[in-house]
This record gives C-alpha cells, sequence and structure tokens, in this order.
C-alpha cells in the first residue's frame, strides 16, 4: 500500500446521478477519506455494492468493485476477503438493501465476523422506485405504499447486530463529514466485522428524517460532555437500545474480537495455483483404496 | 455371470445400515473385486426403510441389476421391499429370534437363514455388532473370505482401539461359523467370490467431483447443506484447507453462491455445489455471474423434483432449469459427466471452461452418480494428466495494453474472440467494476444501444468461441453401424453400456452415443439421420434431452424415460428397448 494516496484516488471520473443535495454524497465522501487516511490504495480495495441508490457508489468510486444483485453484497464481500485476505474490503448498501431484503445475510454476516467494513446509507424510505417505506421508516410515515403510516414498528440495525454478536457497532451522520470519516476509519481499523450505520438522508422522498432532523436530534458519543465507553458491554447495550435517542459515534466496540479469517487459519490469498494437480495430489486417490 | 453377486442390507434408518454395506463393499474392493453400490434411504434420520446394495464382479461393473442374491433383512419391509428381485434360490438372512421377524416367512422359493444375529453379536462383545455378524454369515454363503472383511472393519474401526477391532472380527467369524455348522450341509450355495491381486479405488460421484476440483485448483467452497450434494462440501472440508482453501456453510443458496463469486473475483477458483430448490435460488445470480463475467463453477446435483419432490430419490429433471434458467439470455456452459469416473475429470474441465471463457459452468451430476460407490483401477485418476488453465489473467508487466487512452483498464474489452483480459484484484493499474447492469468496456453502467449489442455479443461469441476451440464430443459405444441408435445423458450411460451385452445376447444390435455436454453440445445429426430409429433415454417424465435431440436434427425420436425415482437397470432397460424396438421377451439378469 503507497502512502501517497490522496482520497481523489479514489473517486472515478463518473458524475454520481444522486438527487443534489443526496446524502450519498457526504457518505461517499467519507468512505473514500478514510480508506485514504488508514493507507489504502485503489489497487488493494474493494468495494462491493448492492441495489438502490446506494448500489451507485460502485461508479462513482475507483477501486476494484462488483455492483452485484439486491441484497446479496455482503456475501460477496465475504468471498472476497476471505479468497484474498490482502485486500480491504467495503461493503456499502441502503437500508432496503441491507435490512430488508438483505436482512438474514445481515444477521450471518455480522455473527460471521469477516473482517470488513459495512457502511449502510440508512434513508428510511426506497428512494430509487421513487418513496416507498423501508425497513428503518417510522410507524406513522406516510408513503406511496403507506398512506396511512407503515403501522409495522421499524428495524432497529444496531440493536440486531448487537443481537447477532457483532463485534463494531456504529453510527454516522453523511452531513459530519469530519466524524463520519473518523467513525469509518475506525471501522476500518477494527478487526472483525464493523457496522456503520449511516444516517443519509434523501431530500426528495423523505420530510421526515431531514438534516435539520437529525442535526436537532443526534447525539455525539465522542463529544467531551457525553460518557461513554464503547468497549463497555453494559454502556454500549443502553444506547443501542435506546428507541428514546439517536446516537453518532461508535456505540460498541469488542477490543478482543478476533475475525472469521484469522480463527480459521487463512492468511495467505488462494489465488496462486499450480499449472497442475497440487504435489500431493495422488494421495488423495489413495485414500479410497 | 455367475461370479456376478448381488447382496443388499436393509432395515430402518438408524441401523448402521450405510456403514455395513460399506464395510462390505470395501472388503471387495480390496480383495481385488469389481463393486458398484446403490442405496435406497429417506430423508429422515430415524425410522424408515433403508437400504445399501453392492453389486461384485471381478469384471468391471457398472449399473445396478434386476436382481438380488443375497439379503441381509432386519426388518419384515426389507423384504417387502426388494421381494420383486428375489428369484429361485436367493437368500434372506435375518435374525430370528428378533421380535418383528419371528414370523417371517421367505417368498416362494426363496431360501430363508435364521441367524441370531443379536446373541452372537452379545457373544462376541456387544448387541451393537449385529451387522457384522451378519455380514461374517454372508461370507459364508458367498463363498468369500472372512480374512478380507477382516482388513475392512481395520480401516473403519481402527481409530477406535485393537479392542473393539478385535470384536468385530470375532462378531464376524461368530457369523460364519454358524452358516458353516447349521447351513452348508443342507444347501449348496452356487456362489464363489473370488479375489485377485488387482487394486482399486471405490468412490462416489460426489466424492470424485470434490476430488477433481481439489485437483483443479478450487480453492473456495461455499454451500448450504442439501440432499445429495452435501457430500461435496463434507470431502472438501479438511481437505482443501492443507491446500490452503476453505469452505464456507453459508446461511443460505443465495449467500453461498454469492460468496463464491466474490472469491471468484479476487481470484480464487470458486465453487458452491447444490440440488434442485438451491439452483432454483442461485437462479437470482446466475445472471449477475455471467453478466459480471465471473468465472464459477456451479455443481447441480439433481434430485426428484419439482419443489421438495422426493429428495432422496432419482431424476434428471433440472436439465431445462440448467439450460435455459434465469430471465433474459445467459451464455453458460452445462457439463453432465456419464461415470463416477467423468465426476473427476469433467469437475477438472468445469473450472478450466470457467476461467478460459470467464462464464459460469453448471457440473451437474445426479443422485445415482452422487451416491453410488464404484470400483476404478486408481489409474483412472492419473493426477499428472491434469491440466489447468487461467486464461486471460493479466500481470501488471502487461497491464498497459489493456488500458484505454485515460490508463483505465477495460475488463470487458469487446476481443475477436469475445475472452477479455482479467485483472485480479490487487494488480496494479488493473481497477475496474464489473456489474449486472449492462456496461460498456470499462465496466460502466450504459443504456448505448451500440454499446449494448457489442457487449451481448461478446459474451455470446465467447460460447461460439469455445464450440469451436473446445472437445464436445460425445462417448460411442455399441455397434456404430448399427440401425438402432440410442442417446442418453449423463449418468445412465453405466446401465446402457450393461443392457448393450443383454441385447447383444438376443441379437439386437445397438450404436449408443452417451452426451456428457448438455451445452454446447455434439452435433447428433449424422447419426441420427444415419439410423432407423433413434431412441432417447433419460430419467424425467417430458424427455427434456429427446426435445433438444429433435430440434437439433428436425427428426422425431423415441423416448424411455423413467421417473419413478429409481435409476435404470441395466436388465429392465434392455427390456424396455427391446420392447421399444417390437421385440418382446424379456432378458435375465
Amino acid at each position: 500500500m503507497s502512502s501517497d494516496v490522496r482520497f481523489t484516488d479514489f473517486k472515478s471520473d463518473k458524475q454520481p446521478t444522486w438527487c443534489p443535495g443526496c446524502g450519498d454524497f457526504g457518505t461517499m465522501n467519507g468512505m473514500m477519506k478514510a480508506l485514504a487516511n488508514t493507507g489504502n490504495s485503489p489497487d488493494d480495495t474493494f468495494v462491493v455494492a448492492g441495489i438502490g441508490c446506494s448500489g451507485k457508489i460502485g461508479t462513482y468510486m475507483r477501486s476494484y468493485a462488483l455492483h452485484g444483485v439486491h441484497g446479496r453484497a455482503l456475501p460477496v464481500g465475504t468471498g472476497v476477503k476471505l479468497a484474498n485476505p490482502d485486500l480491504e474490503v467495503m461493503v456499502a448498501g441502503g437500508d432496503g438493501d441491507g435490512y430488508s431484503i438483505g436482512a438474514g445475510h445481515f444477521v450471518h454476516a455480522v455473527r460471521r465476523n469477516v473482517d470488513m467494513t459495512y457502511v449502510v446509507m440508512d434513508n428510511r424510505i426506497y428512494g430509487l422506485t421513487k418513496g416507498q417505506f423501508s425497513p428503518t421508516s417510522r410507524e406513522d410515515f406516510e408513503t406511496s405504499t403507506s398512506p396511512e403510516g407503515t403501522k409495522q414498528t421499524p428495524v432497529n440495525p444496531l440493536a440486531l447486530a448487537h443481537a447477532a454478536g457483532g463485534s463494531f457497532i456504529a453510527q454516522s451522520f453523511s452531513s459530519d463529514a469530519m466524524r463520519h470519516t473518523e467513525i469509518v476509519e475506525a471501522a476500518i481499523e477494527h478487526d472483525g466485522f464493523s457496522l456503520v450505520n449511516v444516517f443519509s438522508p434523501c431530500v426528495t422522498f423523505n420530510d421526515v428524517d431531514t438534516y435539520d432532523y437529525f442535526r436537532d436530534s443526534l447525539v455525539d458519543l465522542g463529544d467531551e460532555d457525553v460518557d461513554h465507553d464503547p468497549t463497555d458491554p453494559e454502556q454500549a447495550k443502553a444506547v443501542i437500545t435506546d428507541r428514546e435517542t439517536e446516537y453518532m459515534g461508535v456505540l460498541y466496540q469488542d477490543e478482543d474480537s478476533v475475525p472469521y479469517g484469522e480463527r480459521m487459519g487463512i492468511d495467505e490469498p488462494m489465488t496462486d495455483i499450480p499449472d497442475g494437480a497440487p504435489e500431493n495430489a495422488t494421495d488423495l486417490v489413495r485414500e479410497f483404496y | 455371470m455367475a461370479d456376478d453377486l448381488n447382496w443388499a442390507i436393509g432395515g430402518e434408518a438408524g441401523d448402521g445400515i450405510d456403514s455395513t454395506g460399506k464395510i462390505f463393499a470395501q472388503a471387495l474392493s480390496r480383495a481385488g473385486r469389481h463393486v458398484f453400490t446403490s442405496k435406497d434411504f429417506a430423508s429422515r434420520i430415524r425410522g424408515g426403510y433403508t437400504a445399501y446394495k453392492v453389486r461384485t464382479s471381478v469384471e468391471k461393473v457398472q449399473s445396478v441389476v434386476d436382481r438380488l442374491d443375497i439379503l441381509v433383512a432386519l426388518t419384515p419391509r426389507t423384504v417387502e421391499e426388494n421381494e420383486d428381485e428375489l428369484h429361485e434360490g436367493s437368500v434372506v438372512i435375518y435374525d430370528g429370534e428378533r421380535t418383528s421377524m419371528s414370523d417371517f416367512e421367505p417368498p416362494e422359493g426363496v431360501i430363508g437363514l435364521p441367524v441370531p444375529l443379536q446373541a452372537l453379536a452379545e457373544e462376541a462383545g456387544g448387541a451393537i455388532m449385529r451387522n457384522v455378524v451378519a455380514l461374517g454369515a454372508v461370507t459364508a454363503v458367498a463363498d468369500f473370505p472372512v480374512e478380507n472383511l477382516g482388513e475392512s472393519l481395520e480401516k473403519q474401526f481402527g481409530d477406535k482401539g485393537e479392542k473393539i477391532v478385535q470384536n468385530n472380527k470375532d462378531a464376524a467369524r461368530l457369523g460364519r461359523e454358524y452358516v458353516e455348522d447349521e447351513y452348508l450341509d443342507e444347501y449348496d450355495f452356487d456362489y464363489s467370490l473370488e479375489t485377485t491381486d488387482n487394486d482399486y479405488v471405490l468412490l462416489n460421484g460426489d466424492e470424485a467431483i470434490g476430488m477433481g476440483a481439489l485437483a483443479a485448483g478450487c480453492r473456495f467452497y461455499s454451500g448450504y447443506p442439501i440432499t445429495p450434494a452435501t457430500d461435496v462440501m463434507e470431502y472438501l472440508k479438511g481437505r482443501i484447507e492443507q491446500y490452503g482453501g476453505h469452505v464456507v456453510q453459508a446461511e443460505d443458496e443465495l449467500s453461498a453462491i454469492n460468496m463464491a463469486l466474490g472469491a471468484a473475483r479476487a481470484g480464487a477458483r470458486a465453487m458452491t455445489a447444490t440440488s434442485g430448490p438451491g439452483i432454483d435460488l442461485m437462479a437470482e445470480t446466475f445472471g449477475l455471474v455471467a453478466t459480471s463475467e465471473t468465472p464459477l463453477v456451479i455443481t447441480n446435483v439433481m434430485r426428484s423434483g419439482p419443489s421438495t419432490g422426493m429428495p432422496t430419490k432419482q431424476e434428471q429433471g433440472d436439465l431445462n432449469m440448467m439450460l435455459y434458467g434465469g430471465h433474459g439470455e445467459i451464455p453458460r456452459f452445462v457439463l453432465a459427466p456419464t461415470t463416477i469416473a467423468e465426476c473427476f475429470w469433467k469437475a477438472v474441465e468445469a473450472f478450466n471452461l470457467a476461467e478460459k471463457y470467464q462464464t459460469p459452468v453448471y457440473l451437474t451430476a445426479d443422485l445415482s452418480l452422487a451416491v453410488t460407490e464404484q470400483t476404478f483401477e486408481p489409474e483412472t485418476f492419473d493426477m499428472d494428466a491434469v491440466e489447468i488453465d487461467r486464461g486471460k489473467i493479466v500481470d501488471e508487466e502487461d497491464i498497459g495494453q489493456w488500458q484505454d487512452e485515460k490508463d483505465r483498464f477495460q475488463p470487458h474489452f469487446p476481443t475477436a474472440d469475445g475472452v477479455s483480459p482479467r485483472a485480479l484484484p490487487g494488480t496494479e493499474g488493473g481497477v475496474h467494476m464489473s456489474t449486472g447492469l449492462e456496461h460498456d468496456e470499462l465496466g460502466r453502467r450504459t443504456e448505448d444501444t451500440d454499446v449494448r449489442v457489442e457487449q451481448v455479443d461478446k459474451r455470446n461469441r465467447k460460447v461460439e468461441t469455445a464450440r469451436e476451440e473446445e472437445d464436445w464430443e460425445p462417448r460411442e459405444f455399441g455397434n456404430p453401424d448399427a440401425d438402432t441408435l440410442v442417446i442418453s445423458w449423463g449418468s445412465n450411460e453405466g446401465a446402457m453400456v450393461e443392457a448393450l451385452d443383454y441385447l447383444d445376447e438376443r441379437g439386437v444390435d445397438v450404436r449408443f452415443i452417451s452426451v456428457p455436454y448438455v451445452f454446447p453440445r455434439p452435433d447428433l445429426t449424422d447419426a441420427v439421420e444415419a439410423a432407423d430409429e433413434t431412441i432417447v433415454v433419460e430419467c424425467n417424465a417430458q424427455g427434456q434431452f429427446a426435445d433438444l435431440m429433435e430440434h437439433d436434427t428436425l427428426t422425431r425420436v423415441e423416448r424411455i424415460t423413467k421417473y419413478t425415482g429409481v435409476r435404470f437397470k441395466a436388465d429392465e432397460l434392455a427390456d424396455d428397448i427391446a420392447a421399444a424396438l417390437g421385440e418382446t421377451t424379456e432378458v435375465s439378469a
């Protein structure tokens, strides 16, 4: 990894088609800065994205990348990281991709604890399909498919990750560039699976979870006058399961986390193979005598 | 075929039927005899009828037949299930002291040999060894040296200590002596299982696929357990690690194929294996694999469908799914090995095709191949003959020639043969994105009409290139000049090759073409036109491969289909073919 990488090296020459003012601009900028700040280069970085507005991120960033099918970005990232542990793997998605169609994979990716960073652009709405409710939408949120509110409890992704044994659980806000970058950096540096749920407002279809709402209501756990130790499980549990207040920062980090690859003894890329069968392959045949 | 013996043990799931059968099969194989096994089993852990059948001969055996000579029956149902295969002089060994078998009467003409299996097992050290007592009894009836059983018992129980091995050997000896003392004077059993000095290996199709994958450099496997594909995963787990690889048990098949896709994009040779219901789920990602031009091997061990169907029964019903499955038009390869040995070689071929053409490859076996064990000469799996072709992987030195004027790597460059350069992540200068969206040569989304056509044509061109450059030849048996042509695909080859012998005995002359490639596949127009009659044999109801043959050759074909859940038996298949040709007499095994 070269040390002279700038964050703009992670920017492709394709102009984003996100709506002007979309939170995803800030989310992506923070990701690029965090990657550069942690000494990664586009050549050694693999970004996996799903479907939705968030899924377009692979096009606007410059790195090795796969833009996959809806909801399955985490399994792809798992395969990439295990096959080549030398790569920095970052998976990006939205609240629909991660917590609805991909919810099953989310839970298992968390508990498997493969060393990768999952950035979820949570805007609490389906934007690309033009304004239907999402799994994180509020119960009284009115959309074209919930004209009288969703009448369903929104999922708390942080609690979901916590219940699944998550080793790094964080939340950030796309418009707070500095804090967002810091939090993603911490996620990258964590040994294991890191969740960063990013409030990334949709300016077109969500007039409830707006920039103003988050600016006014978010409590930053990194503030000097807030006392929070993310390595203390009890303190972490209290802020993760708090349904009254929304927090920004690292809510929980298990400092003793051992990633899946290490537990399984995977330390070398699986990419190099011999020109023929492995040297001792005849032993495989001999087993069947 | 006096030396050809058909033996089975049957009882309830949980009775140790499988391991007992395996001990006997291994003993025969180690004694230099050919073995072909088959299993009847139910989708449950305990209870339900289950049986393990062994056919053995000094000659090569590659099919089941409709005949059973010696049956060890732990339950009355075992006899009922196999009554059709028992014949005059067949022997049923059972424990007359067992409550459920105390009233047992052998069918007409069948010799019943009550042996106190449990009592003798207890004498040897424990009731758990009653099946081994039965095996000992079998060696007396079949005139097979009991020492050979000893070697197999050592392999099976060696890690449990010398005492356990010795107890089992005693159990076998007691069973043998009981039959020798009680019955050999009374009956003249006409069996003699001679031994030879030949070395054989004994393995099933799932194991052959797994071994082929390892030989071919597969280093990443992700899967979700499903009958009858699980053996592939279980084979790889514990072995792939010594080559630096890994097996992930995924949360579902959607995840399994996406993990394998990720590993393949990272540059590892990757595979997933599943059966019908899993193939349905994987269809979602199949188009992405092809569109992003990712080399991936997807093994489908077919079972009886649709839906949950008959999960432990044989069928070749997924042909159309593999050939056409997935929305849109998806270039692919579909390989269908015809024997257990070919499962190994086609696995190697599948990995090479996947990487050379950056295209998904279906490797399909079926339940018959997967859970059947067969003996082969070890040289059949000649590791020195394994060749690896990774295709157009470019390194940092060559990458410049595949960059555009802005130094951007072009992973989907529309080359003449359709195959683009491939830069593995980590390669300097090779940064690119791939996507399931239609894209340009850089991998960027586009809806430009010209680029769309260019990229679709490029991906399809890979298949055309492969059609030209690779070997898609079928396998030929029988008389090439015969008026009757039989065609089959996949696992029916063994039964059909043996059926040729039965047909030959009756003066029925047949040319048999066995097709291991579903797509691309050989053009059989000339062969079909040269024949007076063409019969397509397959294990499904609708004749999916027969449809393809009619489509390819514009000629109507006869269809012999079987969808009972049981594979073709050689003698039965010979009868079916004779009947289709207007012959009436039955053959006998």
